[in-house]
């Protein structure tokens, strides 16, 4: 009787609107493709000629997208804690731990390669920019979810708890980021009165390259997210919850 | 754990050598060959792109075993 439940609600997220994806494979070689595309390009196309970023401008093509899956991951993250809220489905929590999970991994990448940067170009490691010290502290924020999810044994009280808590994680990312930068002075271009996206900027040569970096990398850390969903529903299966 | 040690060690300090240039600038002809020009910044490409199918290929043997163990499961149960 609960066995044919347990195998019901198998084949139940391979249905699932959104979930099916999980098991299909075609995004993750899009995926490939595009990063394959943007390693290459990235090194070997046209990029503009600037003092003290030299070759190292192509950088925006690693780093960046780092931030920018993060920030992607988070939301899908917070969405799926709100599904999680309203539903009670334990599916909707793993999938918003796993892409919070990969999200903090993404973050911390984007840290390290933004530190590295920061000393060839802005001088050292750590500048105490608003836009560093703000990401930072989003990360711990962030870290703090997975410590809470951790610190919770009973999956049913863990999602309601570490669902809330999510949503305040990222109402709190996007003064960190986008707002509290851009009212002070700040390093990165388009803070602190630069203007972003501008010709100086960001010029065509980088947009081919930079955008669909931004795609895969995201699609590569939901790839990631996923195997991480699937193995978790194994073993909430074993444990007979989902 | 005396030979972990070893090994250890043995690995740590092949990490700590000195780096010897044998050739004097431009003793050695140009050779034609694409992975050297341009300051072998193609090697650079060579190995990130290789790392990265690595990462993928590793990436691809978790998911075919993840849908194993799905399948098994959902024969299981």
């Amino acid at each position: 009787m609960v066995d044919n439940e347990i195998g019901s609600l198998t084949s139940d997220s391979k249905q699932h609107p959104m979930l099916k994806f999980m098991y299909q494979s075609w995004w993750k070689y899009v995926s490939v493709l595009i990063l394959i595309y943007v390693i290459l390009m990235g090194f070997l196309y046209a990029a503009p000629a600037q003092h003290i970023l030299n070759e190292s401008i192509r950088a925006l093509h690693f780093h960046v997208p780092m931030w920018f899956g993060m920030m992607i991951l988070f939301l899908i993250s917070v969405i799926q804690s709100v599904k999680h809220l309203r539903t009670g489905d334990l599916k909707y929590d793993l999938v918003a731990a796993e892409t919070a999970n990969v999200g903090i991994v993404f973050g911390l990448l984007g840290l390290v390669t933004g530190m590295v940067w920061a000393n060839y170009t802005w001088g050292s490691w750590w500048n105490g920019d608003p836009k560093q010290n703000m990401s930072a502290i989003c990360l711990l924020i962030y870290l703090a979810y997975s410590i809470l999810r951790s610190s919770v044994n009973d999956p049913e009280k863990r999602g309601r708890i570490s669902g809330v808590y999510n949503i305040f994680a990222f109402c709190a990312m996007i003064p960190l980021l986008f707002i509290i930068p851009r009212l002070t002075d700040s390093l990165h271009p388009s803070n602190g009165g630069n203007e972003g996206f501008v010709v100086y900027d960001l010029d065509n040569s980088l947009r081919i390259v930079f955008y669909p970096a931004v795609i895969g990398f995201t699609l590569l850390g939901l790839w990631a997210a996923s195997l991480r969903v699937r193995t978790r529903m194994l073993h909430y299966k074993l444990l007979k919850l989902v | 754990m005396q030979k972990l040690r070893k090994i250890f060690t043995g690995i740590l300090l092949a990490f700590f050598h000195i780096g010897l240039l044998a050739q004097g600038p431009a003793t050695r002809p140009e050779m034609a060959d694409v992975m050297r020009s341009n300051g072998k910044i193609y090697v650079v490409v060579a190995i990130v792109l290789l790392i990265f199918l690595g990462i993928v290929f590793y990436l691809i043997r978790i998911d075919r075993k993840v849908t194993d163990l799905e399948n098994r499961w959902s024969d299981k149960i």
